[in-house]
């Protein structure tokens, strides 16, 4: 992959520019994460168990 | 419709009236009477046949999926209940009765095809205003896909609309016509960017499936001071270790997607293809688009309340953005004063105790964000949301105050759903799909920031977190098929949490 799989996030990184120069931006990795399915399958298990434990502190 | 008041085992059966079948009322109709049974009476009235589960329509919106796949009708199911549900829009609340009875009533006409236009009294011993937000468009001129030039995702309908809009706008740039996307909010004073904020990014997933993403421009506009304001003054989540703003996670997503965007802005015009604003700094700007999608501010539906003489009464029950009073400090204060026990707790009408507001009916204190106007005194500042999460447990928490005073339990509301106490699990869909399908799944907690509690960031970084990816768009999808069973009273549908 060109500039090591960043150059689709780059081309969006404009030099100076206020926006996107400031920002964070996801690599490869990251990207390949979000949708490998076995990393989102642990994930989906976290998310729920945290949302459920928000949703019990918030019922008085 | 006079109360069915009857001796019956010794007791008066008495009647709570929801007006509206949201999210918030239809929460409070049905754990009410599932509490109740048969010994009162549990009236609905709603214009609308059928129920709408509002977050999946940004779907309807790219064409994810149909208008009838995210509503249902409403009458079987408060049949299957026991409520009595009249498809009628309320008009007028009378809270202390008229000349010749004591009683408090609504006055409501009817929407249902069969008695259209007729009207009736409907009397009360308990009454919750769930009536929603009024869609005011009108605010800002050429606002709107009736009357205007905008297209909307806050009805399914609306949605349906925008997405034949949306697949009209995709066969152009299949053709090698470019194309520029608009989305965001179209006022100062908008809430729900966060509807805006799955829209756009749905769009440009969309786009990207139908293999002409390169042909299009897409910009975000919106009223919040910083991008990830999303009317909740931004949130820190944890992340990677990181404390992490909200302004960061999605500056970062928007230039991981190419999206370019305006904040800080007030949509005053919109005309065929362009929408003027106005900038914090005072700057006036307009911007061409092809396609937009503009969310509209919202306001009370328009209720009026009279005393027991006919006097006009409706200064006294709601506000000047005609959402109801209830236990909130109104006072007005600088933001640097604002606390969480601003926030109601009991959502009770201070001057006629037997009446609530729940869901976006409620008049919230003030806004979550900062306020702020620009030198000309345009006020451009995001209204606090109440998504979903946060409407359905303050319904079902009024419904049980409510539902132990009917029972003679106690003769005051005892439980308590403040927004400053209460947490808001939300899943934000940026692109559908079993597959390669993302979401934000993020909680804040709680939903108004507590400065005094948690210094510097107002919320407990122990349970507010979010992230992107596959997992948050499976848990949207669920809750989708997950809600709409719940709220067709399906077995075991008390079980589901709010």
């Amino acid at each position: 992959m060109a500039n090591g799989g960043y150059e689709e996030v780059m081309k969006n990184i404009k030099p100076y520019d206020q926006k996107s120069f400031e920002t964070m931006a996801p690599g490869p990795f990251q990207r390949f994460l979000r949708t490998c399915k076995i990393y989102q399958f642990i994930r989906f298990i976290i998310i729920n168990l945290k949302m459920l434990k928000v949703v019990s502190k918030s019922h008085h | 419709m006079e109360s069915n008041h009857n001796h019956t085992k010794g007791y008066i059966m008495a009647r709570l009236v929801v007006l509206g079948a949201g999210v918030s009322g239809h929460t409070a109709a049905t754990f009410a009477k599932h509490w109740l049974g048969d010994e009162h009476e549990v009236v609905v009235v709603s214009p609308n046949s059928k129920w709408n589960w509002i977050p999946s329509n940004i779907w309807v919106g790219v064409g994810e999926m149909r208008p009838e796949d995210v509503v249902f009708e409403l009458a079987p199911v408060y049949k299957k209940a026991g409520i009595d549900f009249k498809q009628a829009k309320a008009v007028s609340i009378h809270p202390e009765g008229k000349e010749g009875s004591d009683k408090p009533f609504v006055t409501i006409e009817y929407t249902d095809p069969s008695k259209k236009g007729e009207t009736e009294e409907v009397e009360y011993d308990y009454l919750i205003n769930a009536t929603g937000p009024k869609l005011n468009f009108a605010a800002t001129e050429g606002l709107g896909p009736e009357n205007g030039h905008t297209w909307s995702v806050c009805t399914y309908q609306h949605a349906a609309q925008a997405n034949d809009a949306l697949q009209t706008a995709i066969e152009r740039m299949k053709k090698g016509e470019r194309q520029k996307f608009l989305i965001g909010t179209g006022h100062g004073m908008c809430t729900c960017q966060g509807a805006a904020f799955e829209y756009i990014f749905n769009i440009e997933y969309n786009l990207r499936k139908a293999g002409v993403r390169d042909k299009a421009d897409i910009k975000w506009i919106s009223n919040e001071q910083f991008l990830g304001d999303f009317g909740v003054a931004g949130v820190h989540i944890t992340f990677g270790g990181y404390l992490t703003s909200s302004k960061i996670m999605a500056e970062s997503l928007f230039v991981e997607r190419g999206v370019d965007w305006i904040t800080g802005a007030h949509v005053e015009k919109v005309e065929p293809g362009k929408a003027y604003y106005e900038l914090l700094d005072g700057s006036k700007g307009e911007e061409e688009f092809d396609f937009a999608m503009l969310i509209p501010p919202f306001s009370g539906v328009g209720l009026k309340a009279f005393d027991k003489e006919g006097n006009d009464i409706t200064d006294k029950v709601f506000m000047p953005n005609g959402f109801m009073k209830v236990d909130a400090d109104y006072t007005p204060k600088p933001f640097e004063e604002w606390k969480g026990e601003d926030w109601p707790k009991y959502y009770q009408n201070p001057d006629y105790p037997n009446m609530f507001a729940v869901g976006i009916a409620f008049a919230p204190p003030h806004p979550i964000s900062k306020p702020a106007k620009s030198p000309n005194g345009t006020p451009i500042t995001p209204a606090p949301p109440r998504t979903g999460m946060p409407s359905g447990i303050i319904g079902k928490t009024v419904a049980q105050s409510i539902v132990e005073m009917i029972q003679g339990k106690t003769d005051k509301p005892q439980h308590h759903a403040s927004m400053a106490e209460m947490g808001a699990a939300c899943v934000a869909s940026t692109g559908k799909s079993w597959w390669d399908g993302t979401a934000a799944a993020l909680t804040v907690y709680p939903v108004v920031p507590d400065y005094e509690k948690y210094p510097g960031t107002g919320r407990d970084p122990e349970y507010t977190f979010g992230e992107i990816g596959l997992a948050g768009h499976w848990i949207k999808h669920i809750l989708h098929y997950m809600f709409m069973y719940k709220a067709q009273l399906k077995p075991g549908w008390t079980l589901i949490p709010e």
